[in-house]
């Protein structure tokens, strides 16, 4: 599905590396799980994969199916089925929320080559998976974010995502600023999201996330490259030791 | 010769200006139709006299030359024909009155009746008319604290406009209509409005007037009336148009005018409202845009005279490829206006650094119960905002657009009737997608 291989990242603006010869691969169907200190880079990969200005690829390819991701623009890489849950969903008063996903629907439609949401059909589709997600009707009529809370957001970018039907997700510390109420509703709908031939790379700073989205693989990243790979025990394992012990093995 | 001969520099630019105005005004011929309105043609004359055609020195000209709106002769502009898109308020049941170059032309017009209304042409009004009392008093009261030299012309010279009496709530609109038809015109118009107590009028005005215009319309809101009132100015390139909206507001009523302005040449839109009656509310609104040559000017002046009303000011333009937009926005809150609220925002967004927005806000406030804010910003597309709609798959154009959108709908949630702001939204719409 997502195959990274030897990515160097720097800043387009200042002459700082951050991601330093990152590789993974992940395969379709299953969930990865990135963890890591502050400053690894773990954001910088989730804006250079889905095409945030401001950072330059200095090394290595990024593919998505098959196809370089590093030469689309952001709406492109959204219609080839990638997607980013953003740690911080930003706020756009002015543009209702129905209207921003019919939009968003409907353009990735159309750049597919597939026929456009009638507003029925969209209505149908959009009612049933905000009801899933706990998302009610007033929420769906108000701007985009606009006044709503930590979890009611991160609750949005789930009904974003249940609507778009990526296969390649990427969840950036989707579990910041969740209670665990919060946590446990967002969780249940990206599992409800789970299938076969669609991916998830789930970054977070703890493991309780994981708790309740059950990854593969754990990677542990530092100095912007992937420095461990695990199953679900290795989460456990910074948890309860913190990330020094596994920097100090690795480095020794 | 008098004997001030020690006059200072300013005292002697007035001088000058003041008699180079005599002369212009010795050259001007005055209308002769209706007789009545002969006595104020010429008080509005001395109206002019007295304070002197606009110089750019002037406070409020600072941002805007006038030259263009005054100079003598008049440039020549194109028709310009609209084929692309269909014509305003489609569908919408409304009393269409049309002018051509300022001429009414009765044939294209609905009679001239309606319910609870009764509409005269300036130009074919009886000889004692109720608009007598009206006809230049609220244009001559805001000629205080700033003088509107432009608005006084306009009542010595209009060749035509509407004069409508309110006398319940009407349901259909009035609708101007404006069409051009030659390519030199030069046209003045007045229109009077009077609303008896709770009565209810939306006044409709689109179309491009002329190549150069000037519009006013005074307007009596009684106690508990409402005048709604929506302007577009047409997409003629060329266009260079003043326009004054003077009006007076009663005991609880209401009044909301919302004007849409794209392209154009040079615009200068001046209001200056009244809120004399307790408990009123006046709101004003508008959404430009332009590019290029574009300079538009929103001019604004509330006086709050009567306690307990609320008066909002929302002003947007989005300017690209050098244009330039000006607000120059003031509340004034008289001693006795307690419990004011007044509010008043002016944005632009600058699509390239080319453009310019010029802001001049003003509170001037001499109550002490009062609650006041205005705010004034300018500002490009928000990165953040862009790159979460595209991340979403809406391609680049589509999710400027929408943000431009977003920007204007405040404006456009001043628009009363939703059916009339769904048409604004449209020509917004397709005035992107033109552009972009």
């Amino acid at each position: 599905m997502l195959e990274i291989n030897n990515l160097h990242v720097k800043l387009a603006t200042e002459d700082k590396q951050i991601l330093k010869g990152l590789s993974l691969s992940v395969e379709a169907g299953s969930v990865h799980a990135i963890m890591g200190p502050n400053g690894s880079g773990k954001s910088t990969l989730s804006y250079v994969l889905s095409g945030r200005d401001g950072y330059e690829v200095t090394d290595g390819t990024a593919t998505l199916e098959g196809e370089s991701l590093l030469d689309m623009e952001p709406e492109e890489r959204a219609a080839h089925g990638l997607f980013l849950a953003f740690q911080y969903p930003v706020e756009i008063p002015g543009v209702g929320n129905m209207t921003f996903l019919r939009t968003a629907v409907n353009a990735q439609r159309k750049a597919r080559g597939e026929a456009e949401l009638s507003s029925g059909d969209f209505l149908k589709l959009v009612r049933a998976k905000a009801k899933d997600l706990k998302i009610d009707a007033d929420m769906l009529k108000r701007p985009v974010n606009v006044g709503f809370s930590g979890g009611e957001k991160k609750r949005n970018e789930i009904l974003q995502m249940a609507m778009l039907e990526p296969r390649m997700c990427i969840l950036d510390e989707t579990d910041s600023g969740l209670d665990v109420d919060a946590m446990k509703l967002v969780a249940d709908g990206v599992n409800a999201l789970r299938s076969e031939g669609r991916s998830f790379l789930v970054i977070t700073h703890y493991q309780r996330l994981l708790d309740h989205i059950k990854p593969d693989f754990v990677h542990i990243m530092a100095g912007g490259r992937i420095i461990k790979t695990g199953g679900p025990e290795l989460a456990l394992e910074v948890e309860q030791n913190g990330y020094a012990d596994i920097l100090a093995e690795v480095q020794a | 010769m008098s004997g001030a001969a020690a006059t200072s520099p300013r005292a002697a630019r007035r001088a000058a200006r003041l008699q180079a105005t005599a002369e212009r005004i010795a050259g001007l011929t005055l209308p002769t139709v209706p007789a009545w309105l002969t006595p104020l043609r010429k008080a509005a004359l001395d109206r002019l006299a007295s304070v002197g055609y606009p110089d750019k020195r002037d406070e409020y000209w600072r941002y805007t030359d006038p030259d263009r709106l005054v100079s003598a002769d008049v440039r020549p502009a194109e028709v310009f024909k609209i084929t692309d898109e269909p014509p305003m308020y489609q569908g919408i049941d409304r009393l269409k009155l049309i002018w051509v170059d300022g001429v009414f032309s009765a044939e294209d017009s609905d009679p001239l009746a309606g319910e609870g209304l009764e509409i005269t042409r300036l130009a074919d009004s009886a000889d004692i008319h109720w608009a007598a009392d009206l006809y230049g008093t609220l244009e001559a009261r805001g000629q205080k604290p700033v003088a509107r030299p432009l608005a006084a012309l306009n009542s010595a010279l209009a060749t035509d406009g509407v004069l409508i009496r309110v006398t319940g709530k009407v349901s259909r609109p009035v609708s101007l209509i404006y069409r051009r038809a030659g390519t030199d015109a030069s046209v003045t118009m007045h229109h009077v409005i009077k609303i008896e107590e709770g009565g209810e009028l939306t006044l409709l005005e689109n179309g491009a007037v002329a190549a150069r215009s000037s519009m006013v319309i005074e307007v009596e809101v009684g106690d508990h009336g409402t005048f709604h009132h929506v302007r577009t100015m047409g997409r003629d390139h060329e266009r260079k148009a003043s326009t004054h909206l003077f009006a007076r507001l009663g005991k609880g009523s209401k009044l909301k005018s919302f004007t849409l302005s794209m392209n154009g040449r040079l615009v200068r839109n001046e209001a200056m409202i009244w809120l004399g009656g307790e408990g009123g509310t006046a709101h004003l609104a508008g959404a430009a845009m332009g590019d290029g040559m574009f300079h538009h000017d929103d001019t604004v002046f509330i006086t709050h005279e009567a306690p307990g009303c609320e008066s909002r000011q929302v002003f947007k333009k989005v300017l690209r490829d050098g244009a330039i937009g000006v607000f120059q926005g003031k509340i004034l809150v008289e001693q006795a206006a307690q419990l004011t609220d007044g509010y008043q925002k002016s944005q632009s967004l600058l699509l390239d650094e080319r453009c310019q927005f010029l802001a001049k806000p003003e509170l001037e406030i001499y109550a002490d119960d009062v609650k006041c804010s205005h705010g004034s910003t300018s500002g490009e597309i928000n990165e953040d905002q862009l790159f979460y709609l595209r991340a979403r798959g809406v391609p680049e154009q589509e999710a400027k657009m929408l943000l431009v959108l977003a920007f204007l709908a405040e404006t456009l949630d001043e628009i009363e009737r939703e059916d009339i702001a769904q048409d604004m939204r449209l020509r917004l719409r397709r005035w992107l997608e033109r552009h972009s």
